[in-house]
Parts: C-alpha cells; structure tokens; sequence
C-alpha cells in the first residue's frame, strides 16, 4: 500500500471531496476515525519509508552528474550482486548529494544500523564492496553515518557529517536530496512534505503566508537577490482576472546546477514552493519553464506534477481548501536569455525569446499582460521550510542575507560539486575547506562568481564573505552562485574572452549596446589574444564595458562586460603580457604558443604521429647521438600545426614542450 | 526511444501527418501561439529536424505568418532546420568545461570528424557535432554527451576511443 492511498473504505478523501487533514493524516494519522488496524497501517508505509522494510537499503545517486560518471553500470552491477547473493536488500535510485567528486556514490545501510558511503564506485568495486560491509567491516567506506544506538565513526572511517566537504554545510533546499526517491510522492510526504501546503491553506491567509517570507527575508536565489515576500505583495496587490506564477528552472549560467540537483533530488520541494507562492499571490495556473538541455530535471518534475494531481494537491479544491491551481511544464528550447523575466515570459506566448523595457513589471503585466511572479527553483525550494520551521532558516546567513545558498565548485579544485552553506560563508572557507583547495598542486590564480555576468576576482578577495552586497561591491555578483576556480594554467584574457564569446553568442540582438557593444569587446579581446593589441584596446574595453552597463536593455547586456572589467582591474599584468610581451603566461592562447618535442625525452613511440588531426607531424629516421643508434623521432611543422594539444596531452613520456 | 523516421519515407504528405497530430495535441493552448515551441519540439522529435515543409504546415494550421515561426525556429538552440546524422556527439563549452580545455576538444574533434568550417554532420551521415552551454555536470568537466551518453573527464586519446566504438557499431 502507498502512503498516499485510502486505509480503509471509512476515508472518504477523493477528487471531488478532499479533506482538508490529508497530509496530517498520512503522517500521523489516521485522524477521521480511531482503528488500531489503520494506524498501524499508515505507520508500517511510512516505516519502511524511513527505515527501510529489506535488511539492507542501497542508495546510489542517479542525477545527471552519477550517470555522466558511470552510475548506471555501478547500478546494474549492484542489481546482480545483490540478487545474486540472495540479500533480502532494496535498491534505490536516489538524487545527487551534491559530491560530485565523489560520484558514483553508494550509501549502504543496513535496517537499524550505520551506513557506509563508498565513492566513486565502479562495477567492478561492488562485489568486494558488498562483502565487506555484509561481513560488517566498514573500513573501506569513504565514510559512515551513525544511526541511533550503534558506534560513531568506527574502524577509523570518519564520520559524513565531520567530512571537510560537509563540516559546514547546513542543508535546507538540499536536505532531502540523495536520501528520498525522488519518482515518489509518499517518500516526500513520510520526510515532512507538503507540511507547509496544508498549514498554509488550513490555517493561513495569503497576506499571512507574504508576511512570512517578506520578516524571514527570503531573497531571490536566482541572481537579483530582491526579496521574495515583496515581490509576491506587489503581484497580490496587482489587478487582474487571472495571475500566473512561474517556476523558472531555466538554469543556464554555464557553471551552475543547483537547480538542476535540487529538482532532480526532491522535485516535489519546488513543486510545492510553488504552490504555496500561487496561493500566496492569488494565481490560479502556473509554469514550471526548464531549460532543454536538462532533461532529466524536466522528466522528475513533470511526474512530480503528475504525482500531485493525482493526489489531489494540484488541480481543483486543493485540500479542500477551495483554492484551485494547475501547472504546465515547459521545457525552453534553449537561449540563455530566457532567464530574463520579461524573455521568459515572451518564450512561453510562443515568440522569439526577447526582453522588452521595464517597467511595467510582469508583477503588473506578465505573462498575456496579466500580473505574473515568476520566481527561480532554489526560492522556491526554501519555502516550505519557511512556513513549517522559519527559526531553521533565520538562524543562519547574515543581516540583509539571511538562510542558506547552494554553491557549485567547480573547475580546478580538488573536489567538485554542489554545497549548500550559511549565506557569508567566505569564498577561502568554500574553496579551501570543502572543495579542497587547488587540484593538482597548482597555485590558485582567480575565482570566477556569479557566471556570464559575474566577475574574476584574486586572491586578496579570499576571505570576502559570499552574500550579494559584498559581491557587488567588488564588481561581481552572486548570480546563480557558481564558482569556477582557476589555477596559474588558466589564462585570464582568455577567461573574460570565452566570458564574452558566451554573452555576443547569446545576445537576443534587440537593443544596439548589447548587439553591437558586445561584438566590439570580443573583437578587441580576441586581437589581444592574438597578439595583436595595443594599450589603447584597454580604454576602448573600459569606455564599451561603462557605455553596455549604463544602456543594454536588459541584465544580460549590462552585466556582460563585468568579466572584462574585473580581470582588467585585479589582473592587469596579465593584460601587459599579452600586449607588451606578446605572451601568454599560462601557454593557452594558441597564437601565442608553439608546441615542439624534447629529443631527450622522446623514446620514438610515434603516439603523437598517430594521433595528429592536423598531419603536422613529421615521423622519420633520424640518427640519435646520445645512443649511436638510428631511430625514428617526431618532428612538429609549426605552420601545420593546429595547436591543438593532443600530442602534448598523449605523449607518455611528457617529451612535447608547450611555450 | 522513439523510432527514428528515414529520410527516405519523408514525404510531404507524412510531415503533414506528423504536424497535424502535433496539432491536434495542441490546438487548445490559450493563446493559441503559446503552443507553437511545444509544437516545433514534438514535430522536431519526430522527424529529427525541422524541414521546410513542417513550417508551412504549421502556419497555415496555426493560422501564424511563416515568418514568425522561421523567426522562432532560427532563434533557439534547440532547432534544427537541416537534418542530423545518425549519433550526435554535444560537447558542452560552459564555464568548467572551458577552463578544463574543452575548446581544444571540440576543435580535435572536427579535426578527427574532418569538418570543414560551417558544416556540422559527416560526410557519411553518421556524427553531427553539436556545443552546448552547459550540461550542469560541472564537475565531471570536460563533458561530451553521444546521444544520450554522457562521457566526463573527457581526454584527447578518450575521443578517438568513443568514436571508435560507434563507428564498429555501424560498421
């Protein structure tokens, strides 16, 4: 029996006659009647929810990082082990806890006792895996989770809440993810789910439900940071005969997935953020707009909905509230600037995804000119915390920045992936601490925040605390909140060159600063480059960047430029390298480098010779001093030579110098 | 998956079977138009791309000028107005991807593909080469995905191998 389905024929909870203590009931019911037998019913579904009802319980995650890292291979292998042993053990399909690094990860639990969490698990890991924890020896796991009553941290396996990745995590919008099956409704509903709908529609009017996220002061995750409760108020206050509320899932600041984590680990969490927000604003249709590309974040939350209708929580007379709401999903068919409210919502009427001016508002004049929130997937997700427990959410963040972000680690940083933090964490704590510090040895150069938009700041910028004022006052922003760490390989020009290949790529072309501005800047980035600039290529940077931030139609344009102007203000000397030296210090601008073989250390395995895409090596008999001998050795024509890297990157024996 | 249409059955009168029951899916959206993207991705997985057919049928059905559905389908990434060849190899280019050297990937790519500038799909039909902004498996960087495959940690001796493999497939 589901959780979600009638104990007996004495409930009478349908379509056409909800009841208002439905969620109650499920979670600590049965309320309309009094039988042992029912109680006993609803307390065994949610049990084996919570605990498990198979001896073992093995979760792997299987968003779309896990699978990118082989987690379906890890998967089927688990399948066999498991069966093949004959373990009485229930295999779940789980969402990513944000360890990236870490991927495929496995948690094995066995019913009542600790669990072990295996990293990077391949297929050919899981039979000594699953032996060794059956045969309950846990001192191969990557680390354990205590349950009630057993030992912490044994056989020397420290403990997941005590590993530096998690020390200081503290999950809100992250909190179910990796733990529930994010396909079932009842496993979000058995962890507290929907809570907060019911409280709301039971016991709450809308401006109640405003007050409440405008004193917890909730602000946009998805960028602007503007307070979420205000938004909602002036959307209630709009006139209007119908309202709509947005869910935008449209996550494409390259860099950033947090979205895509939290829909795709516990969809039904956005899922009734949102509903919550539509009663809150009075709109009786909704949109869930997901980027394209993220198909799997589109598949969960479109059974999400349907779970939801199903049951009686979406559609008409929602928990016998009277309140009726209804949600599409849709996915985009792909342009950045869709992110952009006003594109948005001209992308879901069926146009070309452009901006218009502002105001009016969409809050006044949205979507078919109705009043229209349109809010990001992690605001939403933070709201059911704060109707059921808003002390959670308040305790942590700063002043103006209260409660938790989700950041993505990534680039060239020890360990990768998504963690959720008090908002004035410090950059130092987060790349250092839970990501581990600079991979390979490499020293740290620059941070990239906020993406496309956001700026490259240095090292003296480490122990900036991450909350949107201290980001804008260095010229960058939260955005998003991705994090993209370069080492001393990558090239700063370059960075703010992709930045703004990115940006001219993805201008929409209606106003002229950003159609045209944009196109400029990457000209004059790409002469620098390639070695062609002039001092004077910098004030022209400067004046485009000042004339785009003061005029662009819209948060696009205007922000575009900031990668330029940050690196060319905390990384001038990379900018006199290139101009003056005509180097690159980091060898990636290729006009600025050449590739050519160390004789010494080449021993003639003709690697690269095969594997040039450009035959621009030549592979001939040569007669080698140093052991007398003939040999056949490689030689790189440089006006042949693509510089593309792959001999550099093939040759075993590191004999092709890059300078 | 769906069971790819041939070029060879594509006929007018099939496109417009495809279109109509698209349509007929969509008719009720309200506006109308706000069931035109909807529209162009179903007709599109269906036929792979977006042929000039598809678009006339689609405004004339929708009663839309065929200018605003070629300002739309030109406008997206998503679409396609040329066909596609059998595998699509997308490699992502977004920010971890770049910075762990994914610009160089794509162009060994083209390079091993032999693609000439402005083309997309090889000679024989079997890889077209697609970038995408971000895949959002950022640390997995670099990320290329063949069909619905998802390779990380993608090195240069990596693609040749992946290639390989699809190429015995067919063979």
């Amino acid at each position: 029996m589901s959780l979600m389905d009638k104990c007996c024929e004495k409930c009478s909870n349908s379509q056409d006659n909800p009841c208002k203590n439905y969620i109650a009931c499920r979670t600590a019911g049965p309320i309309c009647h009094d039988d042992a037998g029912c109680k006993a019913k609803l307390a065994k579904s949610r049990e084996r929810i919570l605990q498990g009802q198979n001896d073992l319980v093995v979760r792997i995650g299987m968003s779309t990082c896990g699978l990118a890292s082989g987690s379906q291979e890890a998967y089927n292998a688990l399948k066999k082990e498991l069966s093949g042993r004959g373990v009485d053990a229930q295999l779940m399909e789980v969402g990513c806890m944000g360890m990236c690094y870490a991927e495929p990860l496995v948690e094995i639990t066995r019913r009542g006792g600790t669990s072990a969490f295996y990293g990077k698990v391949n297929a050919a890991a899981v039979p000594k895996i699953v032996e060794a924890y059956i045969s309950g020896d846990s001192s191969g796991a990557m680390a354990v989770r205590a349950r009630k009553g057993t030992l912490r941290g044994e056989d020397g396996v420290p403990l997941f809440e005590e590993l530096p990745w998690n020390r200081r995590q503290y999950r809100d919008v992250m909190a179910n993810c990796g733990i529930v099956d994010p396909n079932k409704i009842d496993e979000y509903v058995a962890h507290g789910g929907y809570r907060a709908l019911a409280k709301v529609l039971n016991e709450m009017k809308p401006d109640q439900v405003i007050d409440t996220v405008k004193s917890a002061g909730l602000r946009g995750r998805g960028g602007a940071g503007f307070p979420t409760g205000l938004k909602w108020q002036f959307c209630r206050a709009a006139k209007g005969d119908a309202k709509y509320m947005i869910c935008n899932a449209d996550e494409g600041d390259p860099g950033a997935f947090m979205n895509r984590l939290t829909a795709e680990g516990d969809p039904h969490r956005v899922l009734e953020g949102l509903i919550i927000a539509a009663y809150a604003i009075g709109a009786t249709h909704g949109y869930i707009f997901v980027r394209a590309e993220k198909g799997l974040m589109a598949k969960r939350l479109m059974t999400a909905v349907d779970a939801a209708q199903r049951y009686g929580l979406l559609g008409d007379n929602i928990l016998g509230s009277g309140f009726n709401f209804d949600v599409d999903v849709m996915l985009s068919a792909g342009a950045f600037v869709c992110g952009e409210e006003t594109a948005m919502i001209a992308t879901i009427e069926g146009n070309r995804a452009m901006p218009r001016v502002r105001p009016p508002y969409p809050a006044t004049s949205g979507l078919m000119a109705k009043p229209t929130t349109i809010n990001n997937v992690e605001t939403l997700a933070h709201v059911p915390t704060l109707i059921t427990d808003r002390e959670y959410f308040t305790k942590v963040g700063t002043e103006k920045s209260k409660g938790t972000k989700v950041f993505c680690l990534a680039g060239k940083v020890v360990r990768t992936g998504a963690a959720e933090v008090p908002l004035g964490t410090s950059l130092r704590q987060l790349i250092f601490e839970i990501g581990g510090g600079v991979a390979n040895g490499k020293k740290f150069k620059a941070v990239q925040t906020g993406g496309p938009s956001g700026g490259c700041l240095s090292e003296k910028f480490l122990d900036l605390p991450l909350d949107y004022e201290s980001l804008q006052s260095v010229g960058s922003i939260m955005g998003s909140g991705g994090i993209i760490v370069l080492d001393e390989d990558n090239c700063i020009v370059d960075t703010a060159k992709y930045f703004l290949g990115f940006t001219t790529a993805e201008s929409c072309g209606k106003c002229t600063p950003c159609r045209i501005g944009l196109k400029r800047i990457h000209e004059v980035l790409t002469r620098i480059t390639d070695g062609q600039g002039t001092r004077e290529d910098l004030s022209q940077l400067e004046s485009l960047g000042a004339t785009l931030g003061n005029t662009a139609l819209c948060a696009l344009g205007q922000g575009a430029p900031n990668p330029v102007l940050t690196t060319m203000k905390y990384f001038p000397e990379e900018y006199t390298a290139h101009l003056e030296q005509k180097s690159c210090p980091a060898h990636i601008c290729q006009n600025l480098i050449s590739y050519s073989v160390q004789p010494s250390l080449c021993v003639g395995c003709g690697l690269c010779y095969k594997n040039c895409p450009a035959d621009a090596i030549k592979f001939e008999e040569v007669f080698d001093e140093s052991t007398n001998a003939v040999g056949k050795r490689p030689t790189i024509d440089p006006a042949k030579c693509a510089r593309c890297g792959s001999c550099y990157a093939i040759c075993p024996k590191h004999a092709i110098i890059k300078e | 998956m769906r069971k790819k249409i041939t070029m060879e059955s594509l006929s007018k009168e099939k496109i417009d079977e495809i279109v109509e029951s698209a349509y007929q899916r969509h008719k009720h959206s309200n506006p109308m138009q706000s069931g035109l993207i909807i529209l162009m991705q179903e007709v599109q997985s269906e036929i792979g791309f977006l042929p000039r057919e598809a678009l006339e049928k689609t405004s004339e059905l929708m009663d839309i000028p065929l200018s605003h559905i070629y300002g739309v389908a030109t406008f997206f990434h998503q679409f396609r107005l040329r066909p596609k060849g059998k595998h699509i190899i997308t490699v992502c280019r977004g920010t971890a991807c770049h910075v762990q050297g994914s610009g160089d990937l794509m162009t060994l790519l083209r390079q091993s593909l032999r693609l000439k500038e402005g083309e997309d799909t090889t000679q024989d039909g079997l890889f077209t080469v697609m970038q995408v902004r971000c895949l959002g498996a950022c640390g997995l960087a670099p990320i290329m995905k063949v069909d619905e495959e998802f390779y990380g940690n993608v090195t240069a001796p990596n693609i040749t191998r992946v290639l390989n493999k699809y190429r015995s497939e067919s063979a």
